[in-house]
């Protein structure tokens, strides 16, 4: 207990911690990671043995951490919202199966896509599975309904999403925190087999139970302390505020809100409380962190109610994160700037670090590469993203966690040569490795470039999960070991790894060629943390 | 009291370490605080901003609004530059005057230091030069820090405190140091506003 200055990544790790959570399981990504780095640091986790180890990918986490539940005890799931989409399978059914302990899964959108390659909504997902969704407004809602949340996904008997985006997940704030909570005990369900099983005769059933738990998960909503309706005088216009959204709209009313405002912090949506707000405003604004979801089940496809503003009618811009800003002029209030941006100040892009391994990879690679006019270099999501800007200009597509490789397999049978893949370690056992083994299946024309910095360094250097093993990994997928080539990326090393990137492109079959050299940043905090 | 301000800087600069010594001694006095960074390795080496938001009442946005910002702090001038849409009328610019150019299309140095002049309130100082004359050129964000104290609305001493409780685990050597280093960004902040 007592007043923390915590990111909103740091609330929700230590409200689990002091509910009494058995085990975080995640796969790193911004701006989730320091949930699960917090955890790992904890002495207090360190002392209760939670497990805090990092996961191949998101769905082996959460596939983890639904048998953690299984086992009666609270578990946590972090990732990016892209992780989702790989978590997906997992997540539409433990919707189906519902859980045993505790359970949440927290998905860290990132709007405005500040270091990511979409900005979907996920509280757009959990309406696909059904569940709950809590979405924090401020870091102490995040620590409280964390520490409330898995008391309410045991009462419910499902798992909750909590929903948070970048400035709720990097934003710091004074927190208070509440007393710790023991661990539950392991306790496997008494009759787990009839909703653990999801087998089609079982399943019918279960996706009825799901069906009619959705009258529990609005009593939820319509009785939550998060969900708040907040009266004004001013009734030609109701505000309805999801998430942060709510903080946006305050900033513009110092002394207090003009018209009325519902504040929704947990979904499925209060119906009551819409109802309410709508039936004495004469049109409403839905000030929403992300997709219009809300707005758009107000309007429906006949929009023929009562008006309803935001994203949808030009408001608010369609894409990208809200500021208080943009919430002001979409009420019509005035904003005065006085100083513009001077012309002279130029875009300053983030680049691979000064010594980085990607960097002598992409050099020696460019120049080969250079010498077939029809090659085609298949990128994915890393720091060596970045070899995509000036000076290397290096690769062709980046699309998702492991489209290196297959990508670069279908463009191989449609006849492009040379198919380069260009991808990290981290992310090669996060979802290279699947791709490889059909490669090795059909002897595809491909060369496979697992540039091995031995972290998952784009995040600040977590572990990664194959580390030592890339070699073995890859010959016991059935790569042919002559062609599963190490080499170390530096600058008097070019000639040399020039000569094997050549020859592996003219080998007509799978190659995998690993240049290995420490991340430069973790190796720099190694040396510092050796000298103390 | 409400003082909001934007650091800006360069990725790896450390404009987060300047945010710490600040958001140590505003909790020491009690006021409220809000700072959203930026994170991840991804950042390394491009443009970065931190808001901070300090008052002695609740604080609803985490984002500072346009026009708005008392303060922006930056280590580096073209950087500086930037942000100036959220600088209120009579806000204070306080900037490292040497450039860091990792970019081809760095504009003319010399261009850079006419836009800050042109602004009525600024405080522009060599934060390297000042740190290495002081002792290490590792104490530059803490010389920063010192120019900005002025105008941050927590007083001096308050902000050496926090200084003392952050680096005291490095040594006493360490902390007075940065001490020192505050002083004498202090020091050429005084100059400008006197």
């Amino acid at each position: 207990m007592g007043k923390h200055l915590f990111l909103g990544d740091e609330a929700i790790a230590q409200a689990a911690i002091d509910a009494g959570l058995s085990g975080v399981y995640s796969y790193p990504g911004t701006p989730s990671t320091e949930i699960t780095e917090y955890i790992q640091m904890s002495p207090v986790a360190k002392e209760r043995g939670i497990h805090s180890r990092w996961c191949a990918n998101e769905k082996t986490a959460m596939e983890a951490a639904l048998g953690m539940s299984f086992a009666g005890k609270r578990s946590l799931c972090c990732m990016k919202h892209v992780g989702l989409n790989v978590a997906a399978d997992c997540f539409m059914n433990a919707a189906m199966s519902g859980i045993n302990g505790g359970m949440i899964i927290v998905s860290a959108d990132d709007p405005s896509m500040h270091s990511s390659q979409n900005e979907q909504d996920n509280r757009l997902f959990a309406d696909f599975a059904m569940l709950p969704v809590l979405e924090p407004s401020n870091q102490q809602e995040a620590y409280d309904m964390v520490y409330e949340g898995f008391e309410l996904s045991e009462k419910l008997g499902y798992p909750i999403l909590l929903r948070i985006t970048t400035r709720m997940a990097h934003s710091r704030a004074g927190v208070v925190s509440r007393a710790q909570k023991p661990e539950r005990e392991m306790e496997c369900p008494a009759n787990g087999r009839s909703r653990y099983i999801l087998l089609p005769a079982l399943a019918r059933k279960r996706f009825k139970s799901l069906l009619s738990a959705q009258r529990l998960f609005e009593e939820a909503s319509e009785k939550s302390v998060y969900n708040c309706y907040y009266d004004a005088p001013d009734k030609s216009l109701g505000v309805i505020t999801t998430g942060i959204a709510f903080n946006y709209l305050s900033e513009n009313y110092p002394g207090g809100f003009v018209h009325p405002v519902l504040k929704i912090t947990q979904y499925p949506l209060p119906v009551k409380l819409i109802e309410k707000i709508a039936s004495e405003c004469d049109e409403l604004l839905v000030l929403e962190e992300g997709y219009p979801m809300v707005e758009g089940k107000l309007r429906g496809i006949l929009n023929n109610g009562k008006p309803v503003h935001g994203r949808m009618d030009g408001t608010l811009q369609r894409d990208g994160e809200l500021s208080p800003d943009a919430v002001g002029k979409a009420l019509g209030l005035s904003i005065e700037t006085f100083y513009a941006v001077p012309e002279i100040v130029e875009q300053r892009p983030p680049a691979l670090c000064q010594g980085c391994g990607h960097r002598d990879m992409y050099a020696a690679l460019n120049e080969v590469i250079a010498e077939y006019p029809g090659a085609k270099v298949f990128g994915d999501i890393g720091c060596y993203t970045l070899g995509a800007l000036p000076p290397f200009r290096a690769i062709d597509t980046c699309i998702d966690m492991g489209a290196s490789i297959t990508m670069a397999k279908g463009a191989s049978d449609a006849g492009v040569f040379p198919a380069v893949s260009v991808i990290g370690d981290s992310t090669f056992t996060h979802s290279g490795m699947t791709g490889l083994l059909d490669c090795v299946n059909e002897n595809t024309n491909i060369t496979i470039v697992i540039s091995d910095n031995e972290t998952t360094a784009m995040t600040g250097g977590q572990d990664s999960a194959g580390t030592g093993r890339l070699e073995s990994i890859c010959t016991g997928i059935g790569v042919n070991p002559e062609h599963v080539r190490v080499m170390v990326p530096l600058k008097k090393n070019y000639e040399e790894m020039k000569r094997i990137i050549r020859e592996e492109i003219e080998y007509n079959g799978v190659s995998v060629l690993i240049p290995r050299r420490e991340c430069i940043q973790t190796l720099t905090r190694k040396n510092k943390a050796k000298k103390k | 009291m409400k003082t909001d301000i934007i650091l800006s800087g360069v990725g790896g600069q450390g404009i987060l370490s300047i945010a710490a010594v600040i958001g140590d001694a505003a909790l020491n006095e009690g006021l409220y605080m809000k700072q959203a960074e930026v994170h991840g390795m991804s950042q390394r080496g491009g443009d970065v901003q931190s808001n901070l938001r300090l008052s002695d009442q609740p604080i609803s946005s985490d984002l500072i609004p346009l026009g708005q910002a008392d303060l922006i702090i930056s280590l580096e001038p073209m950087e500086s530059l930037r942000y100036l849409p959220y600088l209120k009328r009579d806000g204070w610019l306080v900037t490292n005057s040497q450039p860091f150019i990792n970019i081809p299309n760095y504009p003319d140095v010399e261009t850079v230091r006419k836009e800050i002049d042109k602004l009525p309130h600024k405080v522009v100082l060599d934060v390297e030069t000042i740190a290495k004359n002081v002792g290490s050129v590792r104490a530059a964000n803490i010389v920063m820090l010192g120019a900005a104290a002025p105008f941050i609305g927590i007083e001096y001493d308050k902000i050496a405190e926090g200084i003392k409780r952050i680096f005291t685990r490095k040594g006493e050597e360490i902390v007075e140091m940065n001490l020192k280093a505050l002083k004498a960004g202090f020091d050429v902040a005084q100059s400008f506003a006197g």
